[in-house]
C-alpha cells in the first residue's frame, strides 16, 4: 500500500518545527497581539496551558477575562480550582462574566486539587479549568494532560515562576512580567516555531473606567482629604 | 408476557432481583392472583390437591369434620348447598380463585422510607470490604425507589462498631437511584474515613424521596444531559472535599466590598440585579491586610464608602488604587488613618 507523506500528515497531527501547528480548536484571547502568536489564534484546548509566574496583581487574570467572558455567556461552563484569593463576584461581572457558569472549586492539599481538576476534566461539563498549583510533579502534570486531551477544555494552570526550568507535558507555555505598567507575556514554548520577542499586551486597566490613562501623574496626597478628587461617596 | 420474553424469562429476572435482594421466595403461576397466592402458601403443588389451611377460610373445623381436606374436594360440593351452610364470600373466593370472578386488589405501596440492616459475616475494616456490603443494601433501595418511581436526594450509612457507630451521609445533587451511581459516591465518602475500630454490621436509612422519571440520555450532547453531568460532577466532589467545597458566586446590592458578593449555589445568580460598581479588584483579600502607607503610588481615589451603620459592620472607608513597587496593582482603602490592602487588580 503507497500511501502519501502528505496523507499522513493531514491526518495526524505531526508537529513541524517552523510551521505554526494550527488543527485544534481554540479560543480567541481578544488580544490581537497574542492571538497573532498563539497558533490557531486563541488559547488551545484539549491541552495545558501554563501561566508561569505567581506574583499576583500584575494582569494575570484580566489577560484571561476576555476569552472567559465569551465562554460563559455562550453557556460554557468554568470552574476555578484552588484560587489563591476571593475570586471577587462584582468584578467578574463587570467585565461580562456570566457568574452562573462559574463554580470555584476549593481543594485543601496538592493531591485533592490534582484529584478534582482530572474529574472535573473527565467529565466533560467543565470548558475552561483554572488552576493553581504550587509544586506539581511531571508525572501529575502528563496525567492532567492526557485527561484535558480528552476534554477539549481551555486547561490554564498558574504555576511558579520556577517552573519554566522543569520540561513541562503543556502545550503552551508563557511566562508574564509587569513592564512599566502593561504586561509582558513571554512565549517559551507553543506548538510550532519558537516565539521570539515579548509581546505587549493592552490589558484593560482599572484606570480606563475612570478615564485616565495608566501614566497619568498619581493623586497628591493632600487628595485624600479634599475628598473632591475622583469618584461618587456611597453612603 | 411477550414484552418480558416470556414466562421463564420472567421467572427468571425476578429471580434474580430476589437473590441480589436475599430473601426466599416461593414462586408460583396460576391464572389468578388469589390462586397463585395459595400455590405459593402450598409450596407449589396444584389447586386441587392444595390442603385447606392455605386459602384462610374460617370454616376449618366444619370441613375437617365432614371430610374434605383439599380444594380439589372442595370444588366437587355443591354451590347452592355451600353458599346456604358457609355464606356466599367462601364461594366468592373461590371463583376469584378460578378466574370466573375478576378479582379487584390493592396496588402495593412500599414504604416511604427506607432502612434496612446488615450484618456482617466477618469484621470489616477496610473501605472496600464495606462498600462491597453497603451495595447490597444500595441495590435494595434501588428497588424500592424504582417501584416509587422516586429517587432520594440522599441517604445515611451508619456503621456499627462493637461500641461506637459512625455515620456516613452521603448528599446528592440531583435525585437519583442507581445503586451503581450511589456507590460510586459512597466510594469516595468511605475513602476519607478513618475508622477507630473495624465495623460489625451496616445499616443503610433513606427518607426524602422525590419524584424521579427515568429518563434516556440525548444522542447528541444536550443541554439537559449536560447539566445533570455537571451535577454529577459537582456531588462527586462535594462527597471528597466537603459540602462546602464547591460554590458560585453572586453579587449583592451592598457597597461595601465584603458584603457585594455571596457564595452561592453554582447557576444561582441573576444578572438583572447587578448594578456597575466603579473600579473593583477581581481578587479579593480573605480579610483586609494592614500595610504601611509609603510603600505604595496612589493613582485614582479616593471612592468613599460609608455604609453600614445599621447592621453594627459600619465602614467608613476611602479606596485607592495604588500601584505597588513590585509594579502590581491594589485596591488599598484608608480607614481611621490607618492603611489596608483589600484587593488586587489581578
Amino acid at each position: 500500500m503507497v500511501v502519501a507523506l502528505e496523507d499522513i500528515l493531514q491526518r495526524h497531527p505531526v508537529w513541524r518545527g517552523g510551521a505554526s501547528f494550527s488543527r485544534a480548536a481554540v479560543v480567541p484571547s481578544g488580544f490581537s497581539v497574542l492571538d497573532g502568536e498563539l497558533p490557531g489564534g486563541g488559547w488551545p484546548t484539549g491541552g495545558l496551558t501554563e501561566i508561569l509566574g505567581l506574583q499576583q496583581g500584575i494582569g494575570e487574570l484580566r489577560l484571561l477575562l476576555p476569552a472567559l467572558a465569551a465562554l460563559t455567556t455562550a453557556g460554557k461552563r468554568v470552574i476555578w480550582l484552588a484560587p489563591p484569593h476571593l475570586p471577587y463576584a462584582p468584578a467578574l461581572a463587570a467585565a461580562g462574566v456570566d457568574l452562573a457558569r462559574l463554580a470555584v472549586v476549593r481543594a485543601p492539599g496538592r493531591r485533592d486539587s490534582l484529584w478534582a481538576a482530572e474529574q472535573a476534566l473527565r467529565s466533560g461539563t467543565c470548558h475552561a479549568l483554572l488552576a493553581w498549583f504550587y509544586n506539581a510533579r511531571y508525572a501529575e502534570l502528563r496525567r492532567l494532560a492526557v485527561a484535558a486531551e480528552a476534554s477539549c477544555a481551555l486547561v490554564a494552570l498558574f504555576r511558579p515562576r520556577e517552573a519554566a526550568r522543569e520540561s513541562s507535558p503543556a502545550c503552551l507555555r508563557i511566562a508574564l512580567e509587569p513592564v512599566q505598567g502593561e504586561l509582558a507575556v513571554r512565549i517559551l514554548k507553543r506548538r510550532g516555531a519558537p516565539a521570539a520577542a515579548p509581546l505587549r499586551v493592552p490589558l484593560k486597566s482599572p484606570l480606563h473606567a475612570l478615564g485616565r490613562s495608566p501614566s497619568s501623574p498619581p493623586v497628591s496626597r493632600d487628595a485624600r482629604a479634599r475628598r473632591s478628587l475622583g469618584l461618587p461617596v456611597h453612603a | 408476557m411477550r414484552l418480558f420474553g416470556g414466562l421463564e424469562h420472567l421467572l427468571e429476572r425476578l429471580r434474580e432481583g430476589l437473590d441480589a435482594m436475599e430473601l426466599t421466595a416461593q414462586l408460583a403461576v396460576a391464572p389468578a392472583a388469589r390462586a397463585a397466592l395459595w400455590r405459593a402458601r402450598g409450596n407449589g403443588a396444584r389447586l386441587e390437591e392444595l390442603p385447606l389451611a392455605v386459602t384462610g377460610f374460617d370454616d376449618d373445623a366444619f370441613f375437617k369434620n365432614i371430610g374434605i381436606s383439599t380444594i380439589g374436594e372442595l370444588l366437587k360440593l355443591p354451590r347452592d348447598g355451600l353458599a346456604r351452610r358457609c355464606g356466599p364470600a367462601l364461594l366468592d373466593d373461590l371463583d376469584r380463585a378460578l378466574g370466573t370472578v375478576p378479582e379487584a386488589r390493592e396496588y402495593f405501596m412500599p414504604p416511604p422510607r427506607f432502612a434496612a440492616k446488615l450484618e456482617l459475616p466477618a469484621e470489616v475494616s477496610h473501605a472496600d470490604g464495606l462498600l462491597f456490603a453497603a451495595r447490597r443494601l444500595l441495590v435494595q433501595l434501588e428497588g424500592l425507589l424504582a417501584a416509587r418511581h422516586a429517587g432520594v436526594r440522599g441517604f445515611t450509612l451508619i456503621l456499627l462498631q462493637s461500641e461506637a457507630s459512625t455515620v456516613v451521609e452521603v448528599r446528592l445533587a440531583s435525585p437519583a437511584r442507581e445503586a451503581e451511581r450511589l456507590g460510586q459516591l459512597l466510594r469516595e465518602k468511605l475513602a476519607t474515613l478513618s475508622l477507630s475500630c473495624p465495623v460489625e454490621a451496616i445499616r443503610l436509612e433513606a427518607g426524602d424521596f422525590s419524584p424521579l422519571h427515568a429518563r434516556t440520555a440525548g444522542m447528541f450532547g444536550d443541554a439537559l444531559a449536560e447539566d445533570e453531568g455537571w451535577r454529577r460532577l459537582a456531588e462527586r466532589l462535594q462527597a471528597r472535599l466537603g459540602p462546602d467545597a464547591v460554590y458560585g458566586l453572586a453579587t449583592h446590592p451592598d457597597h461595601r466590598p465584603e458584603y457585594s458578593w455571596r457564595r452561592v449555589e453554582p447557576g444561582e445568580w441573576d444578572p438583572r440585579e447587578f448594578r456597575h460598581p466603579g473600579p473593583r479588584p477581581l481578587w479579593l483579600l480573605q480579610a483586609p491586610r494592614p500595610m504601611r502607607e509609603d510603600d505604595l503610588q496612589l493613582l485614582a481615589g479616593p471612592e468613599r464608602i460609608e455604609c453600614g451603620w445599621w447592621d453594627g459592620d459600619d465602614a467608613r472607608r476611602d479606596y485607592f488604587i495604588a500601584r505597588f513597587s513590585d509594579s502590581s496593582l491594589g485596591w488599598v482603602y484608608c480607614e481611621a488613618g490607618a492603611w489596608f490592602l483589600h484587593g488586587l487588580f489581578a
